[in-house]
């Protein structure tokens, strides 16, 4: 791997939300693709109200790396479903691209989520019957794009995870770091503004976890946005901004900054 | 809706059949039967009524019957006895009705006088050779042409005179060399010249041509004038048919002596009439196949809605997912729909397939020509078509509903 944390870095940032007007200093071009204000999600678990998000402000611009850490419990998964568009806000507003998404109803979301948002899972959900190209195919059919136009796309995109010469093997027939690079496809397939990974390499072994990670960094320096929840401070590493969540508040925002190896 | 999305719907549908072969085979062998007991039924039906309809034909144009007795066998002991005690319908009444039916072309009458054997001096037939006694006007009436001769006249009616015409084939039984005109046979001991002889008419399911016709009055002179006789009404056109069937059914009321309001004590037989009463014999048939099938096909449904309740199940995953990267309510609705569909519509083609099989298997035996009937095909196909969308939607719409997030962390 070619990148490293600097863990010097970390006790001299202030912790706390950053607001909207302090964007991060590696942010491509400045445009705000995620811009949360004040969102709190509430649960009713039996009798008892349970406050997963108790107003969470959050901007990401386009082309940052975003790592989500906090314990379980904390309100990570419930960010991560909204930033995901799998569910939406008890209250507050979140901008996605300029849109307010947070009152669409479930079809616009689904159309959302088709557009803007693609998703890396840990247990890879990829449909097992099907071949690598038609799993990664699969989002450009609900986008509606006709069959010859879909065949290119997602080649090309198994071209970027390095599957070229895998492409009409089915899921079963490859390894998990192959699996993985094929959801990262399909997450990829239709130029979302974020790519979303939840725990991306908690069932892989390291070493093919860090070639996933060098996959995101490369992915990265293509001027992707990403953001990967996960509670691995080693996966979180590779990002350059580090957002930790407890109490279902945001308790630390920080810059990594890394000391980039001239790669071999 | 997207053709993109139909087919992966489809193509996903076949997957999901594939995948579980034995399980997908089980529920759609309800299917299977449901149709396959349509299909087998309409199709031997169908098959029958060709053959009806083919032998309706001996009835020629606008021409109607009048007999004793239904047109088809009478089961009921009590109804038999119904038309059993109903009077003959006896030679005289022909003369009145050629008197007064004056919408009738020509009125004739025939009868089943007895069967035996015939001999000639180069052939001996079995003894299953029918003597019919008719009136001149029955050759029109019957659509009977002459290969050579002449036909009955009234003069040999008058005369009692022992002439006969034979049916085609009879004729080439028993004279295989040379003319049969001009010689005679012996019907059980009795001579008769032969004065013409009859055009071949084939036909289906048996030999309409092994008989042989002497004059009416020469036949019952010989074996009885008590007998009930069948008496063919021809008339003018199709356009005056009804009116002249209702001419010659007032007039037989009056001279039988009906009273208003009671019910004929005859029958008028035409193709029409005919092949209602069949259709009608067969509608308890048709009823009882359709509940059957009913009762299977509503079974299988629920065989099928039970598999597709555990197919979602067991793909909540799969429904989680294709929900997170865009799928629609719709598409997923759509996509489980669309696949008890596929598994009613492959249990209804091979149903249909056997059926099809199985009711020409019973034409087979009943020595009748095949059918195929494309109009149960298809309302048997659109019938799977609709129990896949009747029993598939609940399930579909519980995977439509199931909550994306949840179903991602389906276990």
């Amino acid at each position: 791997m070619t990148v490293e944390a600097n863990p010097t870095s970390l006790p001299n940032l202030p912790p706390g939300p950053l607001d909207a007007s302090a964007g991060p200093p590696d942010a491509t071009n400045g445009k705000v693709v995620i811009r949360l204000s004040q969102i709190a999600k509430n649960y009713q678990v039996g009798t008892e109200t349970v406050h997963a998000l108790r107003g969470v402000d959050l901007t990401i611009y386009k082309g940052e790396y975003v790592a989500i850490m906090g314990p379980s419990g904390s309100g990570k998964s419930t960010m991560m479903n909204v930033l995901g568009c799998l569910d939406t806000p008890s209250s507050g507003r979140f901008e996605l691209n300029g849109i307010d998404v947070s009152d669409m109803d479930d079809n616009r979301l689904a159309d959302i989520r088709n557009q803007e948002i693609g998703f890396v899972f840990q247990t890879f959900n990829l449909l097992a019957r099907s071949t690598a190209l038609h799993n990664v195919e699969l989002p450009l059919i609900y986008a509606g794009v006709n069959a010859e136009r879909r065949r290119e796309v997602a080649i090309e995109a198994m071209g970027q995870v390095g599957l070229a010469d895998r492409m009409l093997h089915k899921p079963n027939e490859m390894s998990g770091g192959q699996r993985q690079r094929v959801a990262v496809a399909r997450a990829l397939v239709n130029h979302p503004s974020i790519i979303l990974a939840d725990e991306p390499t908690g069932n892989l072994d390291s070493k093919t976890g860090e070639e996933i990670m060098g996959l995101f960094e490369v992915l990265y320096k293509k001027g992707n946005t990403l953001i990967v929840v996960t509670h691995e401070e080693d996966v979180a590493r590779h990002a350059r901004r580090l957002i930790r969540i407890r109490d279902g508040l945001i308790a630390s925002d920080e810059i990594i900054t890394h000391k980039t190896a001239v790669s071999a | 809706m997207r053709v993109a999305e139909i087919k992966e719907s489809v193509f996903m549908a076949l997957a999901a059949i594939a995948a579980h072969k034995l399980r997908s085979a089980l529920t759609l062998l309800g299917v299977l039967v449901g149709v396959f007991s349509i299909i087998t039924v309409m199709t031997a039906m169908r098959a029958l009524q060709n053959v009806m309809e083919s032998q309706l034909s001996q009835l020629g144009a606008n021409t109607f019957q009048i007999q004793k007795w239904p047109g088809i066998p009478v089961m009921d002991p009590k109804d038999w006895e119904k038309y059993w005690r109903r009077t003959n319908l006896r030679y005289p009444l022909v003369a009145r009705l050629k008197e007064r039916a004056t919408l009738a072309r020509s009125v004739g009458a025939q009868t089943d006088l007895r069967e035996g054997e015939t001999v000639s001096r180069y052939y001996k037939t079995n003894p299953d050779v029918a003597m019919l006694g008719v009136t001149p006007e029955i050759f029109q009436a019957r659509n009977w042409t002459l290969a050579e001769g002449r036909s009955l006249m009234s003069s040999d009616l008058e005369s009692f005179r022992n002439v006969c015409v034979l049916g085609g084939s009879l004729a080439r039984k028993l004279f295989p060399q040379g003319s049969a005109v001009g010689d005679s046979v012996k019907f059980n001991g009795v001579r008769y010249a032969v004065v013409g002889v009859l055009a071949s008419k084939g036909g289906l399911g048996g030999d309409q041509d092994n008989f042989l016709a002497v004059p009416l009055t020469t036949g019952m002179n010989r074996y009885s004038w008590d007998r009930s006789l069948e008496i063919l009404v021809q008339a003018y056109n199709q356009d005056s048919f009804a009116d002249a069937v209702e001419q010659v059914r007032g007039i037989l009321r009056m001279v039988r002596k009906v009273e208003p309001g009671k019910e004929d004590d005859f029958e008028i037989l035409s193709n029409d009439t005919l092949i209602e009463q069949f259709k009608k014999i067969t509608l308890a048939v048709r009823v009882g196949v359709t509940v059957i099938s009913s009762i299977a096909l509503l079974a299988a449904g629920i065989g099928i809605m039970n598999i597709m309740l555990v197919s979602v199940t067991e793909r909540t995953r799969e429904i989680g997912v294709r929900r997170a990267i865009g799928a629609k309510k719709r598409n997923i609705m759509t996509q489980f729909i669309m696949e008890a569909i596929a598994i009613c519509e492959v249990g209804g083609v091979l149903g249909v397939l056997c059926g099809l099989l199985g009711g020409n298997l019973v034409a087979h035996f009943l020595n009748v020509p095949i059918a195929i009937p494309m109009d149960w095909v298809l309302i048997g196909l659109v019938i799977c078509s609709l129990v896949g969308v009747i029993f598939g939607t609940y399930p579909a719409y519980k995977a439509a509903n199931l909550d994306p997030i949840e179903s991602l962390r389906y276990e």
